[in-house]
């Protein structure tokens, strides 16, 4: 039973379904402060939503409100459903065994946190490794230096090379005595596709689990948890047309069940005296307190979304899309522009960083923005990263669905502007 | 904002003046401004009586903290420390040229080296009337 009303239907023509994507985006229909078209250019930071999440969770508020998993009247009994319908849906999408290996957290930040702590503490001895890539955002990073802090575990990365692609060498050294794998499966900052193919059955074969940090892979590509083979997944809704607020954390279901609780109070128990209690089964043992019931929602009702146009067909279009921005992008190379990040199309998504002459990458986001055109600039929440290959920033375009080439346009004729302003050669 | 960058702030940030170190200052003082990343780093000369002699600035960041900077430092000498510590916002943004018409992510780096030489003046990192501390 779906509950979203949705309007982009496949069709055959891509042209008309790229024109009709791009009007299930009111966001995209608004001219910017200074009257120019939005030329929405960062989704790997947050992706805009469409008509249908937006009015989902304005009528759940409207139409539905009630605290759940309480209620014994209509209400309730049917925000208890549309919650829980979003898990179920959320489990299929990513091909987990049960919806009960699904538990909502508010970002992939705090899914990752959450192992650190229920599985790391209680998992991890001294001496014991933490193999991480040099790749990985700060909130894949800084939770484990905790942990390792706590336990005496010791960090190590699978390094990268200056085109951000991993190193795989010394993959083996690097797995002996380590007891969790934690990665993100596409770089923020470079587009890079981790090749989980070669690490996932080195690393289950030396006996550690992996986490894959999905922010920047869900969104984009289509992911089968059991298929892949690792242990933990997480993700962020803001980052695939859902609402922010709402993220998950899936794992193996016995993984779950011997970890201890995250939070406790409400709804994580089965039974309390004033003494002690017994907690509540997975998946809302992990879900202390009242949810974030309407971000699950809406949640759901963006991937149902993601499911009609066809992750399939999200695929192709990124692809083409960053061929065609990569091709624009070298012919400016004469004048000093550099694209950082692999250069072959299979091991890349549409994140592209780069350097313009000796702009630096602020001034030229500033630049873009009084043409409409929003990049990201600085270091991407990967500081060792940049630190590790001596830039101090990059700017960075990401894409979307709903980006067409007209955007691609927009940006290099704002970056020709901005190589007149700077006077490059 | 495209209006913004002039010709002489191009010129201040590709040719940076009193950039680099000096042999022996009295007092050195580094900042960042942790959105950007971008870092500045001050020396300073000073007489008995607290009177700047000579300034060098060194660091990185975008066209706007380096032109601020430079042109900050082209305007010291001869200075007291305690008058450097009084000087308001309005002495580097009149001298960019922007008023206050640019974003306030961007004022943050127009200001970073003023920030970074009242703080050096003042021994102790120097906040401005509407900040918190
Ligand atoms: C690779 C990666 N991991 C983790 C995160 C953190 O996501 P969130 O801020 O939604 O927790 C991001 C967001 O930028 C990301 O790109």
């Amino acid at each position: 039973m779906s509950s979203c009303v949705i309007n982009s239907t496949r069709a055959s023509a891509d042209a008309s379904l790229e024109a009709r994507i791009r009007h299930d985006f009111p966001i995209l229909q608004r001219p910017t402060s200074n009257g120019k078209r939005l030329v929405y250019l960062d989704s790997a930071a947050t992706a805009q939503k469409p008509n249908v999440v937006i009015d989902r969770l304005v009528r759940y508020y409207r139409e539905e409100n009630a605290n759940i998993h309480r209620g014994v009247y209509d209400l309730a009994e049917r925000a208890t459903e549309a919650f829980e319908g979003a898990r179920a849906t959320l489990a299929r999408f990513i091909n987990a065994e049960r919806s009960a290996e699904i538990i909502w957290t508010r970002n992939t930040t705090e899914a990752i946190n959450l192992v650190a702590a229920c599985w790391g503490r209680h998992n991890l001895k001294a001496g014991d490794g933490i193999l991480l890539s040099q790749l990985e955002h700060h909130s894949n990073l800084v939770p484990w230096q905790i942990l390792a802090q706590q336990t005496g575990a010791e960090l190590r990365f699978i390094p990268v090379t200056s085109d951000g692609r991993h190193e795989l060498e010394q993959l083996d050294r690097l797995l002996d005595g380590t007891k969790i794998v934690a990665l993100t499966q596409v770089s923020n900052t470079f587009g890079t596709i981790t090749p989980l193919d070669q690490i996932v059955p080195r690393a289950k074969a030396a006996g550690a689990l992996v986490l894959i940090d999905g922010a920047q892979s869900l969104p984009h590509m289509a992911v089968d948890v059991q298929a892949l083979g690792v242990d933990f997944f997480t993700a962020s809704a803001h980052k695939m047309c859902g609402p922010t607020g709402i993220g998950f954390l899936w794992g193996r279901y016995a993984l779950l069940e011997a970890m201890p609780p995250y939070m406790s109070g409400g709804d994580m128990i089965a039974n309390v005296t004033y003494t002690s209690a017994t907690y509540n089964e997975l998946p809302w043992k992990f879900e202390a307190g009242t949810s974030n019931i309407a971000d699950a929602i809406a949640f759901g009702c963006a991937i149902e979304y993601l499911e009609q146009i066809g992750m399939d067909w999200i695929v192709a279009h990124e692809q083409r899309l960053t061929r065609y921005a990569l091709d624009r992008l070298f012919a400016l190379e004469p004048r000093g522009l550099r694209v950082i990040g692999p250069a072959n199309m299979h091991a890349r998504t549409g994140v592209i960083s780069f350097i313009f002459a000796d702009i630096h990458p602020h001034d030229l986001a500033s630049l873009l923005s009084s043409d409409g055109v929003c990049i990201r600039a600085g270091h991407h929440c990967t500081m060792p990263l940049m630190h590790h290959l001596g830039l101090s920033a990059t700017a960075r375009l990401s894409l979307y669905l709903y980006n067409g080439e007209d955007d691609i346009d927009a940006l290099i004729d704002s970056l020709e502007k901005a190589a007149r302003i700077f006077k490059l050669a | 904002m495209d209006d913004f960058y002039r010709e002489h702030i191009l010129d201040h940030y590709r040719n940076p003046r009193n950039f680099g170190h000096l042999d022996a200052p009295t007092i050195t003082f580094a900042d960042r401004n942790p959105l950007c990343g971008d870092e500045v780093c001050i020396e300073l000369l000073v007489d008995d009586n607290e009177r700047v002699l000579d300034i060098r600035f060194s660091g990185k960041g975008c066209a706007i903290s380096q032109a601020a900077t430079s042109m900050l430092t082209e305007s010291m000498r001869g200075h007291s420390l305690s008058e450097i510590a009084q000087w308001p916002k309005e002495h580097v943004l009149d001298e960019l040229g922007v008023g206050m018409g640019i974003t306030p992510a961007r004022i943050k780096c127009a200001l970073l080296g003023l920030k970074a030489v009242k703080s050096a003046a003042l021994g102790q990192i120097a906040r401005w009337p509407d900040e918190q501390a």
